[in-house]
């Protein structure tokens, strides 16, 4: 921030409440510039004007009002919005949400100082996102195909291991025939701070990880702050991406902790509550985060994310996973039921999508077989599990030998593709592979949705050499 | 004079103004230094309130705010299609190429390029001849596919005077001078301006009767939408609505489109606009942006131009409409626009209704769905002309009672209710036939009736079936299927592949995304037939296993990949088979069992 010469001053505030301080307006404030609050005992917190009136205008205030004495304090205009420092020293380092290093190391030297709310992408110079980004994780790769530009999040619960499956997917991330690395920018959103931590040493250890540069809030942290963090962290990845060229993936976790903070700066603000207590415009608020991503036409890097967020009470119609499902292309859901039984990842396959996969897969790109491969997964894996429902009911015996099969796919599916391990990578091939293996134990008439010619060519039976070992587990099962 | 005041306050993309006597409701305003573009909601003394459409930050209180003296309108003319705009109407693709990738505050391009020359053909009429509003001075081929007519303005009728000759002009050049008595005289443009709050006017409104044909089975045979009809699609996240919108603004059969992204992701806008220049129109074999114009106002854009996108669209397709064409505008999400309404509403300190939504929600919606319909347009010559409007509806959490779409429901002529329970089993187009309904279906009949006899017969019979159905599998809930008596399972037979061989259409396989009028009946007509001979069959003794064994049910899977134009060839080889199957079947089987 260039320091202005003539800075506007109030010497005092007229209340304080929440994180919000009413002052007396003096001539000029603009809508939505930056002030500093300074506290007598010399400390000072960062806010914003977020209501300019002719007499009185309102400012929240990062830091919170703790401590705050509305009769000794001193408000700055700082004559700009919020802008933060950016530059490619940040490689590496420890932020706090609104960007000052908390690593005790140097200060950052500027490159260039960046308004934290970005301006919005031409949406005529977006490219479609198609490059397919191969995780090694047989559900995501096959089922719900990631590709660069897109914006994925994790639908978790309590106590889910959506951390581990983040860390996973970050090490084993590649771009098909493509040596390019990635970098990582992680926002810690109102994490604990062994979460946060955690994070940050797996990705450390990630080797096709170029650098990661971390923004933390932590629960201890000010609440307000976490209306800022997303957005800080993003600033910097779009400058990565649009100035440096390079692939970025912006993991943010747990974007629960951010919507509360916007309820809870709402509810300060006195407005008319939408579903819930949470403010009406939070769709909005939630698409100016997540627009950020994408491809830009003759720009080299990408913003990619995946951000995760823990539904409450597991409950995927409350309103923060079904206004993030309503603005990203997709969403990997984390089931209960498959936690339970011990699957890892324990993902949802029927509730999880990825809207971008079909121009990140077939020929050229993963395999020709792959969109068939997957709808027959799908379409019986839905089979199965109603079958499963039905005999619940009735008793499997009730059920006649077409059914049968299903259900053990059903089993399969679960057990041998599904599951895997978390420092185990599967390339694509290896996962299609496994697909047909599991499909195999389907009557070949029951593969409806895929070609005859694609059957001829993938099934292990007619493969010599693959096949043996699921089918020769499913006569024992 | 044009009025001029001072910013008083700012909250958001609202403004208050003071001194501001003499301005009205709906004018634009410039605001700010940076001469930001707003619109006047609402006056209380020397005070206005407005909505600005662009980012508010760094303003302050005091800069000033400019009167217009004019409504927010569109400009139209040659040279809208294969567009890109966003709720304001500016240029998108243009902007990019002067300012880079990000969309920034205040800048101002024209709608229409003020350089491109188009080639104007006259249309017979000649100086002297009497003239009114609507009236064809001329033509100018637009794109290949796309005449664009330049109409006499509304309003403006009299002697014409002058008319250009055949030749190459600029939008701003006079074409025609029209002597509207009294002795004035206005001039006609190749474009012109129509407030995009205002139903542009027409001569008589006419009942829809003709299908709008959209290459979906489901919507074609089972929930037809008619031409200048109107119909939601509400469906929770996930359930395919985006993509359904894409499919339909795609493959319908009409002379223009015009996609509003209202509030929606700019990925898949992207994805759309790429896609429009790659896929080709089935009727004429060139692309579809040729015959499209897009309005992209994605979540992240300013909030109360999301309301004028809307509006934006309509009048845009208004204007085609009033050529005599056939036109669809597919809004993709009115929730959104009903949520900006919401912020700003609430911003104004309005009494809320239901869900902090304002009580003028339902009468907003109303205003927008209204101006679609089947219309005689104004002018010589006489021309029948439609406007077609879909909009996508974005429940929270699936729920249909939520304010949206409760109000909603009170304008619509067809409704397609998406569930998100059909889509986690991959069926698509997830739209639930028990819910859906339409109100067109008789006053479509006829259209179809005359090539297709049964239509409305094969119509029921599926519905039926179907209903059906969902009754049995309650039953099967409880006892299992192998307790029900066999007829009862030769239905569930047929219904699943009336589910999963018709209804199920994928929009992403080069054949089955479009499906002729003609594929679509004789598809459901081969299943029928199948199902009465089947029946037939059964109640002659013949055990449900044979039935079962059927051959022909494995080409019934997967007649859908056959081309539209192979297709009868294929039904009346599909339609033998069956035949010689269960003769064979009920002359051997009856004794043999």
């Amino acid at each position: 921030m260039v320091l202005s010469l003539s800075v506007k001053e109030v010497r005092r505030a007229l209340s304080a409440r929440g994180s919000l301080l009413l002052v007396r307006s003096v001539e000029g404030i603009k809508y939505g510039e930056v002030v500093e609050v300074v506290l007598p005992n010399g400390d000072s917190r960062v806010g914003q004007v977020i209501d300019v009136g002719k007499d009185v205008s309102i400012i929240q205030v990062f830091g919170g009002v703790s401590e705050i004495n509305v009769d000794s304090i001193r408000v700055r205009f700082k004559g700009e919005t919020l802008k933060i420092p950016v530059s490619l020293d940040m490689f590496g380092r420890i932020f706090d949400g609104l960007g000052n290093p908390i690593d005790n190391g140097p200060r950052i030297i500027p490159e260039d100082w960046l308004d934290v709310n970005g301006a919005p992408l031409n949406p005529a110079m977006r490219e479609p996102p198609s490059e397919f980004i191969e995780t090694g994780v047989s559900a995501i790769d096959a089922l719900f195909s990631i590709v660069r530009g897109q914006k994925l999040p994790i639908f978790s619960g309590a106590g889910l291991p959506h951390n581990r499956i983040a860390a996973q997917i970050v090490r084993q991330a590649t771009v098909r025939g493509k040596e390019e690395r990635f970098a990582v920018v992680f926002a810690a959103i109102g994490v604990t701070y062994e979460e946060a931590y955690f994070f940050i040493e797996s990705l450390k250890k990630a080797k096709n990880v170029e650098n990661v540069i971390s923004f933390i809030n932590t629960a201890s942290s000010p609440v307000i702050e976490r209306i800022a963090v997303p957005r800080v962290a993003l600033t910097t990845a779009e400058f990565l991406a649009w100035k440096h060229d390079v692939h970025v993936l912006v993991i943010m976790s747990d974007m629960t902790n951010y919507a509360e903070a916007l309820r809870e700066l709402s509810a300060a603000r006195e407005e008319v509550p939408g579903r819930r207590g949470y403010p009406g415009y939070m769709y909005t608020d939630l698409a100016t985060i997540y627009e950020r991503a994408g491809k830009v036409a003759g720009k080299k890097g990408s913003v990619t994310q995946m951000p995760i967020l823990t539904m409450p009470d597991d409950d995927i119609t409350h309103p923060i996973p079904d206004l993030t499902g309503y603005i990203t292309e997709g969403q990997i859901v984390l089931s209960r039921d498959m936690f339970r039984k011990g699957i890892y990842p324990p993902v949802d396959v029927l509730l999880s999508l990825s809207r971008l996969m079909k121009d990140g897969i077939g020929p050229g790109k993963t395999r020709e077989d792959h969109y068939q491969v997957f709808m027959q997964m799908i379409a019986a894996y839905t089979e199965g599990q109603y079958l499963r429902e039905l005999s619940a009911i009735i008793g499997a015996e009730s059920l006649s030998e077409r059914d049968r099969k299903y259900l053990n796919f059903a089993d399969l599916f679960e057990r041998k593709f599904v599951n895997q391990g978390e420092n185990e990578r599967r390339d694509i091939e290896t996962t299609l592979d496994l697909g047909w293996e599991v499909l195999s134990v389907l009557p070949e008439e029951e593969l409806k949705l895929i070609s005859i010619e694609n059957i001829q060519k993938y099934h292990p039976k007619y493969r010599s050499s693959v096949g043996i070992s699921v089918a020769a587990d499913a006569q024992t099962s | 004079m044009l009025v001029r005041g001072k910013i008083l306050r700012i909250s958001g993309p609202l403004i208050v103004a003071e001194g501001m006597e003499g301005s009205m409701v709906y004018e634009v305003v410039l605001v700010g230094e940076e001469r930001l573009i707003g619109e006047v909601i609402g006056l209380q003394g020397d005070r206005a309130f407005i909505q600005v459409y662009e980012d508010t930050s760094g303003l302050r209180v005091g800069e000033p705010v400019e009167g217009t003296g004019g409504l927010l309108s569109a400009e139209l003319g040659p040279g809208l299609v294969g567009r890109v705009y966003d709720g304001l109407q500016r240029p998108l693709s243009v902007i990019g190429e002067l300012y880079g990738a990000f969309v920034g505050r205040g800048v101002k391009l024209p709608a229409l390029s003020r350089d491109a020359k188009w080639f104007f053909v006259r249309s017979g009429v000649k100086a002297g001849d009497k003239i009114e509003g609507g009236s064809i001075l001329g033509y100018v081929q637009e794109t290949p596919i796309l005449l664009h007519k330049i109409m006499v303005p509304p309003g403006i009728s009299g002697v014409l005077k002058e008319l250009a000759p055949d030749g190459d002009y600029t939008i701003e050049e006079t074409i025609a001078v029209i002597d509207v008595g009294g002795g004035r005289r206005e001039e006609v443009r190749l474009a012109s301006k129509w407030p995009i709050r205002k139903p542009r006017p027409y001569k008589t409104r006419l009942e829809p009767v003709e299908p709008l044909i959209t290459g979906t089975r489901v919507l074609d045979m089972m929930f037809p939408i008619a031409r200048g009809g109107k119909a939601a699609v509400p469906g929770g996240f996930g359930s395919g609505k985006t993509v359904l919108m894409h499919t339909l603004t795609k493959w319908s059969r009409t002379q223009v489109n015009i996609f509003v992204g209202c509030g929606e992701r700019g990925n898949e806008m992207a994805d759309a606009l790429h896609s429009f220049r790659k896929l080709t129109d089935p009727a004429s074999g060139r692309p579809l942006s040729e015959k499209a114009i897009f309005i992209a106002n994605t979540s992240n854009m300013p909030v109360a131009a999301r309301e004028t996108s809307v509006f934006l669209g309509v009048t845009i397709g208004e204007y085609f409409r009033d050529m005599g064409y056939d036109v669809l505008m597919v809004a993709d999400s009115t929730s959104r626009w009903a949520e900006a309404m919401r912020e700003i509403s609430a911003r104004l300190e309005e009494m809320p209704g239901d869900e902090g939504f304002p009580a003028y929600l339902g009468s907003r919606l109303a205003e927008f769905y209204e101006r679609s319909g089947r219309v005689v347009t104004l002018g010589n010559p006489e021309r029948v002309g439609s406007l077609t409007i879909l909009g996508a509806v974005s429940p929270p959490g699936a729920d249909f009672s939520e304010p949206v779409t409760t109000n909603t429901l009170r304008y619509i002529g067809a409704l397609l209710a998406l569930d998100v329970s059909l889509a986690n089993r991959r069926h698509f187009p997830a739209i639930n036939w028990l819910l859906s309904y339409s109100r067109y279906v008789e006053t479509v009949a006829r259209w179809w009736e005359r090539d297709f006899k049964n239509w409305l017969k094969l119509r029921y019979e599926a519905l039926r079936i179907l209903q059906r159905e969902s009754e049995l599998m309650e039953l099967v809930r409880l006892v299992g299927p192998e307790a029900l008596p066999d007829p009862d399972k030769l239905l569930l037979d047929v219904a699943k592949m009336i589910r999963e061989d018709f209804l199920q259409q994928s929009a992403y396989h080069p054949i089955d995304a479009y499906s002729s009028p003609e594929k679509t009946v004789l598809m459901l007509d081969i299943i029928i037939k199948f199902y009465e001979e089947a029946s037939r069959t059964l109640s002659e003794g013949v055990p449900l296993a044979k039935i079962r064994e059927a051959p022909v049910i494995s080409r019934i899977a997967r007649m859908k990949e056959v081309r539209n134009e192979e297709f009868r060839k294929v039904y009346e080889d599909i339609v033998k088979n069956i035949d010689d199957y269960f003769r064979k079947l009920r002359a051997g089987g009856s004794g043999g069992s």
